[in-house]
């Protein structure tokens, strides 16, 4: 007996020595994200490819609901640290970065080139003039349409360069005749009325007074904020009468059914739309119609980023992580996965999808592009804001007090 | 140390036994009511450094229109959920007879209390659902034209409301019921043969005798009132345009939703709340004790 307990015990001693020793072989990269199935596919097999160029990193994934993740980051970040971790562009991670919770990445950016090759999404890294993470992925918005529905109330299909908006509200008129919604949107959980707002705002008054308005610099008592509304006005008889009991998914089949004309939306819709039946055929996309003449065509673009935790205990290689996610060839394969753009600029997509190959084009040649306004507003001004687009959508004669109530709102949060 | 333990035995075993649930109670329960007063007074995102406002965050709840809102729909919950305990009695009576498969019956009317606030929430906003919702239907059929009545800002608290009495009404039914059971049969008996009947039975000989069940829900409809949460979660997320808020809910959203962490602001509001509840609960308290010590 004896000698069988002092040989089961030098086999466990050699078993630890041996996971010893391969600790010690590769370098541990923890890794906390928050993917969806697809996504962390698309992910898994990147971080395959990177320990292939790497043999002697591991990166251990974990994987968190994508919803709880807002939560938890809160948490790891400061109790237990990974040395990445996943988050969003612009204004999002400004409270990270004021906290000191994210580490200043400026020496990726420049020694990989990435300044030039992600320049579309540079600004929206940027905070105090240094680089706090890097994008990997993001997604146009615009919007989506039924081409059935238009020939069902006679309306003439637009091309892929759009309408003009005096012809959208004027096909509007066309629609509600015919008994569908020209513009349709479920706003149960506010942030698909912003993405409305967001538009009427950049293409009203342009991408500098809409990053001045969301960085508070403008009281949203103006005239001019008040221009943005009078243009909203113009289609708000037109967007879908129950909105704001519905989800954006209900929303989505109202437009699949044919009940429902457009749909501002980001391109995360196509596969709903899809699912519910729709075809290369019949599902449409365009730019948002300009509305002020001359104004410089901008649009929101949310970006997904990875980041570095001030508390990450294996900087160096989170470095070349970041270096590697950045890269073309990662982002070509990576999106290609998804069925979302590349944040580089010498990355490809796929021909194939028409959505994928108009929003590439689209935010390319864009003067600027805004995350959402979510992201771009301060969290407590986001939610005031939004639940009045939400109101002025079901209310539209109570514009003036909603404007006070935003306008209160920005004294308290911008001080 | 024996003879300490001997001559006083008998004073402290008592608190010996109650020792653990105590402080579990102080350390989870009256603790956290302190540290909540204490952050109502820092300006605190729940990462940075927290900053003394001393009372700053009571002066903005005050003008604060969403503060307002919340307020007044507590005070319509408050009101209204008081329907459950009439109702709640009525059931009872209905049920209180012996009559074949009576069990089954009493189990199905029980049956709402036993599923989920979440799943109650649901059925009730699939109920409520614009275009193919059974309510919506039904007024549709009627009057030509559907009502949303969750994108409706004057008509979402009562919709939301009236999902909540639904297991709030069985479950004072059950009070009810086991206090029905309780009544004595020869008080009735001798009411009958004074002839009392219908509505003065009820009253003079019933209900007196159904007091600590009545007492009981009440304190439970009120408490329920004051903690709605999970179905304005569920089924508006106090939507629209913040309408449908309760200080419960307003204070998660404040303090911990996705647009949120202002922790002091969110606690002055669960400090706001406590106070409400304080009232009732005193009160509750005041009465028990009254009862006892008059034995």
């Amino acid at each position: 007996m004896v000698h069988r307990k002092a040989g089961a015990l030098a086999i466990m001693a050699a078993l630890l020595m041996s996971s010893s020793a391969i600790a010690q072989e590769k370098r541990i990269l923890k890794y906390n994200a928050d993917y969806d199935p697809i996504p962390l596919a698309a992910m898994e097999a990147l971080i395959a490819d990177f320990e292939a160029a790497n043999p002697d990193i591991d990166v251990q994934l974990n994987n968190f609901d994508h919803e709880g993740y807002k939560t938890a980051i809160r948490n790891f970040l400061t109790a237990d640290s990974p040395d990445l971790a996943n988050w969003y562009a612009g204004n999002r991670m400004a409270p990270f970065v004021a906290a000191g919770q994210f580490m200043d990445v400026t020496d990726v950016w420049d020694a990989n080139g990435l300044n030039e090759a992600l320049g579309s999404a540079a600004a929206s890294m940027t905070i105090d003039g240094k680089k706090w993470g890097v994008p990997y992925t993001y997604y146009q918005w615009g919007i989506y349409f039924n081409k059935d529905a238009y020939a069902a109330a006679g309306v003439e299909v637009p091309g892929p360069e759009g309408v003009d908006w005096a012809t959208f509200v004027s096909n509007c008129e066309k629609f509600k005749a015919a008994g569908i919604d020209c513009l349709t949107t479920g706003t149960k959980a506010l942030w698909p009325g912003a993405g409305i707002f967001d538009y009427m705002s950049l293409r009203t008054n342009g991408y500098e007074w809409h990053m001045d308005l969301t960085a508070g610099k403008i009281a949203w008592t103006d005239e001019s904020v008040k221009k943005v509304f009078t243009e909203l006005a113009k289609v708000q008889p037109y967007v879908t009468a129950n909105h704001a009991a519905i989800d954006w998914q209900d929303a989505a089949a109202l437009l699949v059914q044919g009940k429902a004309a457009n749909y501002v939306m980001g391109n995360f819709a196509v596969g709903v739309f899809k699912e519910g039946g729709m075809t290369n055929d019949n599902l449409g996309f365009m730019a948002f119609p300009e509305i002020t003449p001359g104004i410089p065509r901008s649009e929101d673009a949310p970006t997904d980023t990875i980041h570095i935790p001030s508390g990450a205990t294996n900087v160096e290689d989170a470095k070349k992580f970041l270096a590697f996610v950045a890269s073309a060839d990662a982002q070509t394969k990576l999106n290609a996965a998804i069925g979302q753009l590349p944040t580089n600029k010498n990355s490809t997509v796929a021909a194939d999808d028409p959505f994928i190959t108009a929003g590439f084009k689209m935010l390319s040649e864009a003067h600027a592009l805004a995350q959402f306004f979510d992201r771009d507003a301060p969290a407590e001004m986001a939610k005031a804001g939004m639940e009045g687009i939400q109101q002025f959508l079901v209310q539209p004669d109570q514009l003036d007090a909603i404007l006070e109530r935003l306008e209160q709102v920005r004294g308290q949060v911008y001080k | 140390m024996s003879a300490y333990w001997k001559a006083n035995q008998r004073r402290l075993a008592p608190w010996l036994f109650l020792a653990p649930g105590l402080i579990m109670f102080a350390v989870y329960v009256i603790a956290p009511i302190f540290q909540s007063m204490w952050i109502s007074f820092y300006d605190w995102d729940g990462l940075g450094e927290a900053k003394w406002i001393g009372t700053a965050n009571y002066a903005e709840l005050a003008g604060d229109p969403n503060m307002v809102t919340s307020f007044k729909n507590n005070i319509i919950w408050l009101a209204l959920y008081m329907l459950s305990v009439p109702a709640g009695l009525l059931i009872a009576i209905f049920l209180n007879q012996t009559v074949r498969g009576i069990r089954l019956y009493k189990s199905l009317f029980f049956f709402p209390f036993v599923i989920s606030q979440v799943v109650v929430g649901l059925i009730f906003s699939w109920f409520y659902a614009p275009g193919f919702g059974l309510l919506y239907k039904v007024i549709e059929f009627f009057t030509g034209t559907g009502v949303a009545i969750l994108a409706d800002p004057d008509l979402v608290t009562y919709g939301i409301i009236a999902a909540g009495l639904w297991p709030q009404i069985a479950y004072v039914m059950i009070l009810y019921l086991t206090g029905l059971n309780n009544v004595a049969p020869d008080q009735v008996e001798a009411a009958r043969l004074d002839g009392a009947k219908g509505w003065r039975m009820l009253w003079y000989v019933i209900l007196p005798q159904l007091r600590p069940a009545t007492f009981i829900a009440v304190v439970v409809t009120v408490i329920g009132a004051l903690r709605s949460f999970d179905l304005v979660s569920i089924m508006t997320s106090g939507g629209p345009f913040g309408s449908s808020r309760v200080l419960s809910y307003y204070m998660y959203e404040t303090a911990l939703s996705e647009y949120g962490y202002r922790m002091g602001y969110g606690a002055a509001i669960a400090v706001v709340l406590f106070g409400i509840m304080m009232v009732f609960i005193s009160g509750f308290i005041w009465k028990m004790w009254r009862d006892e010590t008059e034995r």
